[in-house]
């Protein structure tokens, strides 16, 4: 019992540490150069696919679980893994399969994003 | 008469009246008790940002006309201009008067544009009354010029925050009250600063040009004002200008004071200040104004600075030109 | 001015501006980023665990959590809140999903007042375009390849 408690605050500590790390890196890159917010989505994202398709990502995923998949490089990471399954089952698959496998993500985003405009307004700062 | 780049006004057009609108936000600070009309919540009862910007100016101008006790119908011309494309919301608060309308741009130094050019054809006998009117509202600027509201971005240390805000004057001829003795057209300048975040360091080259050219045709030194009163170039912008004309043989730094630096109360979580066209109308249309009728200062050079960028141009690269008109007002 | 070169001033006063930027505070930064990305992304381990215990695997159970971040991340951007969390954390809640969901709901939430057509839909993608657009090209590129090579 204990030991599998240990098991589970690893695994989230695990998390912690890598997506945390994932967004250091990203907030170091942001402070040292003049990239802005939508550049450092694209580009992590890419090293994402990038990463995936060079069987980095993989044991990374498998390490710190929602710590590497949880980050817009996990998205990567899931259109890379979608194109590569399709592959192996034929052409068409190869085209569609990166879009297939991220459907869940765009297809929520949209619907909620719809949602939301629906119910709220854009609200002035203060601060 | 003119010299150099100088408008010298014979007739000494007078400030007859004026009126600033003001947010939440800023009512917190220095002109809080100043302004005549503190919005309770920056939708200024209208439904999107863009109506509740033009109707702060509208506001306004019927403000400053009533004021000076003048009928609608006295007034000859109305010089006004904004932040937004095409100058919107000046245009859409012009359709509620009777008077013409000439639209200005300028970016945030259209205030002082429009009183320079008021004053012109008052001092020439061409109009007996003319009322400057400008204004900014920070929610519109944010989505025309940077990112949706809610985006979850982080400003960096260098960045302004637009003013809410609009103020407006009329001018006219009169023995009492603050005048327009002079005026200084400015030059478009740019030094290659492409950082659409650091506004201050972009704009105080033009306003650094702007007040030597001023000082040297009006043989003038800065110890003659009581109060050198840039626009919205922030703390750092401030500082910078300090040391451009510092490096030219004038120090202004006893008597140089910038709307953005002061109109709101805690400037470390705006980081260098305000900014927009509403900045240098609120703060100039209600404290100094005031102070001046008031007799606290007699002198005052007026020089707003305008960033005359647009998000195309940044887009493609383009560094930032900009202006800053500078006019002199005395009592 | 005259006297010197254009450009030649151009790049001194370029020079001289960048000695008088106001620090970044590097290491507020840095932290707030680490923990608020860490956090997100242990949220995302929770609702993995839950969905796990709720008998989903594969697939299945990845898209259901990154649906559920999604919700969150809109829920949030609708509320006024997610903004002021990327004001203190930066790219702690810029680059998990969460925010991807925000620059997707933010600009919808934002051009609604020019119509549903030509502002809230067109320009839903106005920020993520660019995720979705770089992401299937390299994603069929890394297809393509993995077909052929």
């Amino acid at each position: 019992m204990q030991a599998e408690l240990l098991q589970i605050l690893l695994t989230y500590l695990k998390a912690f540490a890598v997506g945390g790390g994932i967004c250091l890196l990203a907030q170091i890159i942001i402070n040292f150069t003049d990239l802005t917010a939508g550049k450092i989505l694209v580009y992590f994202m890419l090293a994402g696919v990038v990463l995936t398709a060079t069987g980095v990502y993989q044991p990374l995923v498998e390490f710190a679980g929602a710590g590497a998949t949880v980050p817009i490089s996990g998205f990567g990471y899931l259109l890379a893994n979608g194109a590569m399954k399709g592959a192996e089952k034929g052409f068409f698959y190869a085209v569609t399969g990166s879009l297939a496998a991220a459907s869940a993500g765009v297809t929520a985003a949209v619907v909620f994003a719809f949602l939301m405009a629906l119910i709220f307004k854009s609200r002035t700062k203060r601060s | 008469m003119k010299k150099g780049n100088t408008i010298f006004f014979e007739n000494k057009p007078a400030i007859l009246s004026y009126a600033a609108v003001c947010g939440t936000k800023e009512s917190e600070g220095v002109i809080g008790s100043f302004a005549d009309v503190v919005l309770k919540d920056d939708m200024f009862g209208e439904s999107t940002f863009e109506k509740a910007e033009c109707k702060m100016l509208s506001t306004a101008i019927s403000l400053a006309v009533k004021k000076s006790g003048l009928d609608e119908g006295d007034i000859d011309v109305l010089f006004s201009g904004d932040l937004l494309n095409q100058i919107i919301s000046a245009s859409f608060a012009a359709r509620n008067y009777d008077f013409p309308f000439l639209g200005v741009y300028s970016a945030c130094s259209t205030m002082s544009e429009s009183i320079l050019l008021g004053s012109t054809l008052v001092d020439g006998g061409y109009v007996n009354t003319a009322v400057c009117a400008t204004g900014s509202h920070f929610a519109s600027a944010e989505r025309q010029y940077r990112y949706p509201l809610e985006l979850g971005c982080t400003r960096p240390p260098q960045a302004q925050w637009t003013v809410t805000g609009a103020g407006g004057l009329v001018l006219g001829r009169s023995q009492k009250g603050v005048k327009v003795t002079c005026g200084t057209m400015g030059r478009v300048r740019d030094f290659g600063v492409t950082d659409v975040n650091n506004m201050g360091a972009a704009m105080a080259p033009a306003a650094a040009d702007t007040i030597i050219r001023h000082f040297r045709d009006t043989q003038t030194e800065p110890a003659d004002f009581d109060l050198i009163l840039t626009g919205d170039l922030g703390a750092l912008g401030s500082r910078i200008l300090k040391d451009l004309t510092w490096e030219k043989g004038f120090d202004i730094s006893a008597n140089h004071v910038d709307c953005g630096e002061i109109i709101y109360k805690v400037v470390e979580s705006e980081f260098q200040g305000g900014s927009g066209a509403g900045c240098s109308a609120t703060v100039l249309n209600s404290y100094i104004l005031e102070k001046m009728n008031a007799g606290l200062y007699k002198r005052v050079l007026f020089a707003a600075t305008g960033a005359l960028l647009s998000t195309v141009s940044s887009g493609q690269g383009e560094s930032i030109p900009c202006i800053s008109h500078a006019v002199r007002l005395e009592i | 001015m005259t006297a010197k070169p254009r450009e030649n001033s151009n790049q001194n006063y370029l020079n001289y501006v960048k000695t008088q930027d106001p620090p970044t505070k590097h290491l507020n930064n840095c932290v707030s980023a680490f923990l608020v990305g860490g956090f997100i992304c242990s949220i995302g381990q929770f609702i993995r665990y839950l969905l796990e215990y709720a008998g989903l695997s594969g697939d299945e159970l990845a898209g259901a959590t990154s649906i559920i971040l999604i919700f969150l991340g809109c829920l949030l951007t609708g509320l006024g809140v997610y903004d002021r969390i990327g004001r203190y954390a930066g790219a702690g809640s810029i680059v998990p999903i969460t925010g991807f969901a925000n620059s997707v709901t933010s600009p919808a939430i934002e051009f609604k007042t020019e119509g549903w057509i030509y502002g809230m839909a067109a320009k839903m993608f106005t920020v993520a375009g660019a995720i979705i657009v770089f992401g299937v090209f390299s994603g069929v590129i890394v297809g393509l390849v993995y077909m052929f090579v």
